[in-house]
């Protein structure tokens, strides 16, 4: 158990949270967007080759809000955002959490361009309001937020740092381990880094990018080595999308991991959506840079092992 | 073999069988990128070697539980390189040898009692209690007049190990040791006492 002097101990961490949460609340609200929130329970979430939705009478905990947003951004809702906790099976570490909090937003009518912008002016907004601008320290690195921030390709990166291209190699296994091991540990300092185009394979919802049809229109977000957002343009062809998840459940189901039925009322909604972008922003990694915490469990009140 | 683990299952403090030997996981990271597949980044330390390597697994990947026992054993004596037990229970003696027993030679005395680690029924090694109690055997006197505080001098304990002691201490001293960090702790009784 916890003890009381140990959750004392917290405050300033605790402090700092809400006032982030308050800062991005602000940002958004501010900005025009629609604060909404979508069910934690779906019968069908999203399928995804590596991430796996704990069970719930016989429906699924949310693993992300993606699908039901993009239903809401079908219909007419240009600039929507949410926060809230999602969850994903067996994930446990240092920068892991089961249950973890999600800050998603999305914007119809825009490309993934338009979310690095949004990411850039919520960084420095954010740094501003908690007195960390221009720099503060995180693990003995001093971060800045001003400045321009680099953006580089997943091809420069793994030929830079793991002496590959692995947009012309394909090879997933090699792809996530030199991703962590080489990769990883270089991006975001002193400024935010993007990580850009992935190779197709790694596309996951997003659009394959027109002038490089190799390369799928979706960054990562890096600060100080970590990775703290997952951005793309949508892919809104039904077709496709369809294909990417028969695709997907059928490599999952000759791995052995659980199939969820297919979201139709999702792929028929992708009918009536042009174009959007849309991101998903892992809160508590957040906090955890903001506040220079060793570990994610410093910024929740309760790991997730821990009984109330 | 031990029970079949699964990638899950990997934290630090494991100990699994690796090629027919004991490893232990001395530091464990979950990795997991993007929308990529879980990596699970162990450094192993070989149990009977001390060797250390970095590895990292993946979900599909299967383990062997590293299978170990614990038993109480009291030493008895030193024969040449080979370092006598007797199982407190059933009396069973066994053997270990010096490699084997490596640094608790130095706070090994007739009669005290240790965990003995066995894998697949052969002893590896041996896990001392935190403190022990042994008998300065050799120890210059202390320079007189030099007081000040901190200063030590050497001293040799009835195993043969050579610490460093406070100035007041002398021959036939009994010490308290810490045998985590092989250092002085206090002195528990004085010569002649």
């Amino acid at each position: 158990m916890m003890a009381p002097m140990e959750l004392a101990a917290k405050r300033p961490y605790l402090e700092m949270r809400s006032r982030i949460l308050h800062g991005l609340r602000l940002f958004f609200t501010s900005r025009g967007f629609l604060e909404v929130q979508t069910p934690v329970r779906t019968p069908a979430p999203a399928p995804e080759l590596h991430i796996d939705p704990l069970e719930s009478e016989g429906w699924y905990l949310n693993t992300s809000p993606e699908l039901y947003m993009k239903r809401l951004l079908a219909a007419g809702y240009e600039k929507i955002f949410q926060m809230g906790p999602v969850f994903r099976k067996g994930e446990r570490g240092s920068r892991h959490h089961p249950e973890f909090t999600l800050l998603e937003w999305y914007r119809a009518g825009a490309d993934y361009t338009a979310l690095k912008d949004d990411c850039r002016h919520l960084l420095r907004f954010l740094c501003r309001e908690l007195g960390l601008f221009p720099h503060f320290t995180f693990r003995g690195n001093r971060l800045r937020v001003d400045g321009p921030w680099q953006d580089v390709t997943v091809r420069q990166a793994f030929t830079r740092y793991a002496g590959w291209d692995p947009v012309e190699a394909d090879d997933p296994d090699r792809f996530d381990l030199d991703l962590v091991e080489q990769v990883e540990p270089h991006l975001g300092f002193p400024t935010p880094t993007f990580l850009s185009d992935y190779p197709r394979r790694e596309a996951a919802l997003a659009r394959i990018k027109a002038s490089d049809p190799s390369v799928a229109e979706r960054f990562e977000l890096y600060w100080a080595g970590i990775e703290l957002a997952n951005g793309f343009s949508e892919l809104t062809d039904r077709h496709e999308q369809k294909d990417r998840f028969l695709q997907t459940l059928h490599q999952r189901r000759k791995m052995g991991l659980a199939t969820p039925p297919l979201p139709r009322r999702f792929l028929e909604s992708l009918d009536h959506l042009d174009q959007a972008a849309g991101i998903a922003l892992g809160v508590d990694r957040l906090v955890m840079v903001l506040t220079d915490a060793p570990d994610l469990d410093h910024v929740v009140a309760f790991a997730p092992d821990h009984e109330p | 073999m031990g029970a079949t683990l699964t990638a899950s299952d990997l934290r630090k403090g494991l100990k699994l069988e690796i090629d027919g030997e004991p490893y232990i996981i001395v530091d464990f990271e979950f990795s997991k990128p993007g929308k990529g597949q879980a990596l699970y980044r162990c450094r192993l330390k070989n149990m009977i070697t001390g060797v250390q390597f970095d590895r990292t697994y993946r979900s599909g990947d299967k383990f062997s539980a590293a299978d170990l026992e614990e038993q109480e054993m009291e030493y008895l004596y030193k024969d040449g390189t080979q370092y006598h037990f007797m199982n407190t229970s059933t009396y069973e003696q066994v053997e270990l040898s010096e490699e084997a027993v490596g640094d608790a030679k130095n706070f090994l005395t007739e009669n005290l009692t240790v965990d003995m680690l066995f894998f697949k029924g052969s002893p590896i090694g041996i896990s001392l209690p935190n403190f022990v109690e042994l008998k300065v055997t050799r120890s210059d006197p202390g320079v007189k007049g030099d007081t000040a505080s901190g200063a030590t001098k050497p001293a040799v304990l009835e195993t043969g190990y050579q610490i460093q002691v406070p100035l007041f201490i002398e021959e036939g001293d009994v010490l308290k040791l810490d045998t985590r960090t092989g250092t002085y702790v206090e002195r528990v009784k004085t010569a002649g006492s």
